[in-house]
């Protein structure tokens, strides 16, 4: 998978590194941002009020 | 040629087992960390705004000599109308640190993010009833997180635009069920019945981690001081803190 994508990513080496660096970061964005706060109350860990 | 493709398949599945794994990392990373520095900011941020603005509607106004001082309402600022989701109150427990912690109006999680938030049906600060606020005892700046340390007799503080509040916790924190609603009721336990004491009761997740079991504190009203006498002796004396 990975070796797939580096092998798609153009230009020389650097320019690579660049792009897969960029790309890593909007990944972690897009998950600290959407992603994750959407998951979280799904999670059991924060239930702090008594309801029914 | 068939090996060769297992051999792929094989790569293409460990490399999606390790995202997998990275990504659950990300996930701790943004519960134990990231949700806290949000969180910290904002309730930073709502304490000032809320003293900028009690700040704007004061000075309580200071009076000719002989003339009673114009009285302001508890909640008379724009946003402590019971408005959802603004903050209308700072909550101080000595016990955990002092920490300012701001009371918004509702309870959901997102609110839950901001401060601590205040059950809306429930009473006003130093109203007769019971004055009823959840917060989180872990991520999004855990205001409770020690809350297990409150011993009975210790002091929570409430301040808002006019009066401080000081409350004193009844007994130790005891655990209840989550559909316990009547910790909440005016009356705890005796849902329907009439209050004719001013309480607090702070509720929070437990154990950590695992939201099974609530966690309750319960106080009762011991004083109460305008703004203008400066912060009440409960903030001032040398109050145990939690170590």
């Amino acid at each position: 998978m990975y070796a797939f994508l580096w092998r798609h990513l153009p230009g020389p080496v650097f320019l690579k590194v660049l792009i897969a660096a960029a790309l890593l970061a909007l990944i972690v964005v897009l998950l600290f941002g959407w992603v994750f706060p959407w998951v979280e109350p799904l999670m059991p860990f924060s239930g702090n009020t008594v309801s029914q | 040629m068939w090996a060769e493709r297992a051999r792929l398949a094989t790569r293409a599945v460990g490399e999606i087992l390790i995202t997998l794994g990275v990504t659950l990392f990300l996930f701790c990373a943004y519960q134990l960390f990231y949700t806290n520095v949000v969180a910290d900011n904002a309730m930073r941020s709502e304490v000032s705004d809320l003293r900028k603005q009690w700040a704007a509607q004061s000075p309580l106004p200071r009076t000719a000599a002989g003339t009673a001082p114009k009285t302001l309402g508890p909640f008379n600022s724009a946003d402590s109308l019971g408005h959802p989701g603004a903050a209308f109150a700072i909550l101080h427990i000595p016990r955990l640190g002092n920490t300012p912690i701001p009371v918004v109006e509702g309870t959901n999680l997102d609110l839950l993010s901001r401060g601590v938030g205040h059950y809306k049906d429930s009473a006003m600060p130093g109203r007769v009833g019971n004055f009823a606020i959840a917060g989180h005892r872990k991520t999004h700046g855990e205001p409770f997180r020690y809350l297990d340390a409150m011993r009975a007799g210790d002091l929570i503080v409430v301040e808002t635009a006019d009066t401080w509040y000081t409350y004193r916790a009844d007994r130790d924190p005891f655990i209840v069920d989550p559909t316990d609603l009547a910790v909440v009721a005016p009356v705890p336990d005796h849902p329907g019945r009439k209050p004719t004491r001013a309480l607090i009761t702070l509720t929070t997740c437990n154990p950590w981690w695992a939201s099974t079991e609530r966690m309750i504190v319960t106080g009762t009203l011991l004083g109460q001081q305008p703004r203008a006498k400066g912060e009440p002796p409960a903030l001032t004396v040398n109050a145990p803190k939690f170590q």
